[in-house]
């Protein structure tokens, strides 16, 4: 029962941070992408990096997500230090993750694809819930997972992620080469989500979209995060933005 | 005719081992990326495993069916832990030339303290003697092995195919830092599945050493051959990999008998033609 209550706990972020992260510093072999990451979420929010391309954005969720091999600097997750953690210890705090390249697996179908992840604590949605949030997949559970067209695969990516009852969602990219129906259902998704309880933390390049999703916004640039406002501040930051991000 | 049906039942025997030993090729090559040139070498070591049971603690062949495969496999892992595991993510040629030097090193321990000759070891006394089928004389223990092998290959295809253990290793194959960023332990089970392959290789290996007898050399002389036959079948398929075996061991059956001089090759010139025209094998996924 307790599960079922936060499940429909309403939206407002309860002000607890739940991830922190500081001086967040990471390496691809020789090179040194992110050079002093500093950011945070609450509870129950929906933040977004924003950033151009090559910016750091998604090598800063593959370093909270523990798959990137050389990083320092500090990251806390529900008040655990999870910098020196696996990228399998840190699945198991609770934190799930939705990489841009969508990673559906080939030699499995549908179903196998979505039922992948085990389940890593108590609370995820049950597949009913997530059949009303993606109907699509319904139909096509016996497909090959990379059969399915470009938005299924992005819904099967973040169905597969509702099961584990993991309640801190890192979405990268997900709208990237969709129809603009398609990244509406994407909208509608997150904002159930978010009515939920879920934290989620998103990248995107299309700031349209993440304006109609996100609660604070953060801007990285070289690998550093150089501003950060809220969605209500967000009409006063436009000129900023609009240099940002060079649109 | 007679002699037919006896060359097709070789065929046959020696297809159980090709399928046997492909198919754990097929799949350390999945989870690892190595071509594991020391099968041969745990394939022997399993027929040793079964003999010393035997012949120092007077434990039956049915127990050594059992015991064998989670000796060397428990070895096998060993060696993953100690060695295999810092080739990650390198060229195939370091894995290649590290396992051939231990099938060399293994072989050599082996060949110093009991020479290049055959032990013997008996088939048990359940499955002596033969059948009249009519059309030929079916020894009991060469129908076992054929039979056996078979059931051990569909019970790993199936394991690999159809349960979630298997959804994992064949998700891993593909992309395993998406599926530790799932929270599985990837490393374990890159561990475990090393066990399995060498474990089936010792398998093979008791199941040989009544027919084949017990010899330092045993496994060197087949895996030859068996990589011939991974080459065709092609490294991404399990299914590809069973039945190339047992395919390639039956037409060598048919080759020693309608042309004896080219039953030493004919693998090897499938091996060349399947190369020429589909370099990734019958049944492989392109790389």
């Amino acid at each position: 029962m307790a599960e079922a209550k936060l499940a429909e706990k309403p939206v407002a972020a309860t002000g607890a941070e739940v991830l922190t992260v500081k001086d967040l510093q990471a390496w691809y072999g020789e090179s040194h992408i992110l050079h002093g990451i500093n950011f945070n979420v609450k509870a129950g929010e929906v933040v977004t990096l924003l950033g151009r391309n090559g910016a750091g954005k998604t090598t800063t969720l593959k370093s909270i997500m523990g798959v990137i091999g050389k990083r320092s600097g500090s990251i806390r997750f529900d008040n655990k230090e999870i910098i020196r953690s696996t990228s399998d210890k840190i699945a198991r705090l609770g934190i799930a993750f939705c990489p841009e390249e969508r990673g559906i697996f080939s030699s499995l179908d549908v179903r196998e694809n979505l039922l992948l992840p085990p389940v890593v604590r108590p609370g995820g949605l049950p597949l009913d819930q997530i059949f009303t949030l993606f109907p699509n997949l319904k139909e096509r559970l016996t497909s090959q997972g990379t059969k399915l067209s470009g938005g299924e695969q992005q819904m099967l990516a973040i169905a597969r992620i509702l099961r584990t009852g993991a309640r801190f969602l890192m979405l990268d990219e997900p709208t990237e080469g969709l129809a603009p129906v398609i990244i509406q259902q994407i909208g509608h998704t997150i904002a159930r989500l978010k009515s939920q309880g879920f934290t989620i933390l998103l990248v995107e390049q299309n700031f349209r979209f993440a304006s109609t999703v996100a609660d604070r916004y953060y801007i990285v640039e070289h690998g550093k995060v150089i501003d950060g406002f809220a969605n209500s501040e967000l009409s006063a930051n436009m000129d900023k933005l609009h240099t940002y991000l060079g649109v | 005719m007679q002699a037919l049906y006896a060359q097709l039942l070789v065929g046959l025997i020696n297809g159980s081992f090709y399928a046997l030993l492909s198919l754990g090729l097929a799949v350390i090559f999945g989870m690892l990326n190595i071509i594991n040139f020391a099968h041969g070498a745990l394939y022997m070591m399993g027929a040793f495993v079964a003999y010393f049971l035997l012949n120092l603690g007077g434990i039956n062949y049915w127990w050594a069916l059992i015991i064998a495969p989670v000796v060397v496999g428990v070895f096998g892992m060993i060696l993953e832990r100690t060695m295999l595991q810092w080739l990650a993510g390198l060229d195939h040629l370091y894995g290649l030339l590290l396992t051939f030097g231990i099938a060399l090193i293994v072989q050599g321990v082996f060949q110093n303290y009991f020479g290049s000759s055959g032990l013997p070891y008996s088939i048990p006394d359940q499955l002596k003697g033969g059948v009249n089928l009519g059309f030929m004389f079916l020894p009991i223990y060469r129908g076992w092995v054929v039979i056996f092998s078979l059931v051990v290959c569909l019970a790993t295809w199936f394991l690999i195919e159809k349960t979630q253990l298997g959804a994992y290793l064949r998700a891993a194959t593909e992309n395993p830092t998406l599926v530790r960023a799932f929270g599985i332990n990837v490393p374990r089970m890159i561990t475990l599945t090393y066990g399995l392959g060498v474990g089936l290789a010792a398998l093979a290996g008791v199941l040989s050493a009544p027919i084949n007898q017990v010899r330092p050399l045993m496994g060197a002389d087949l895996i030859i051959v068996v990589f011939a036959v991974v080459v065709i079948g092609g490294m991404g398929s399990i299914m590809g990999s069973i039945i190339t075996g047992f395919a390639l061991g039956v037409i060598e059956g048919l080759t020693k008998y309608f042309y004896p001089e080219a039953s030493n090759t004919v693998v090897f010139v499938l091996m060349v033609v399947v190369l020429l025209v589909k370099p990734t094998g019958l049944t492989g996924r392109a790389a």
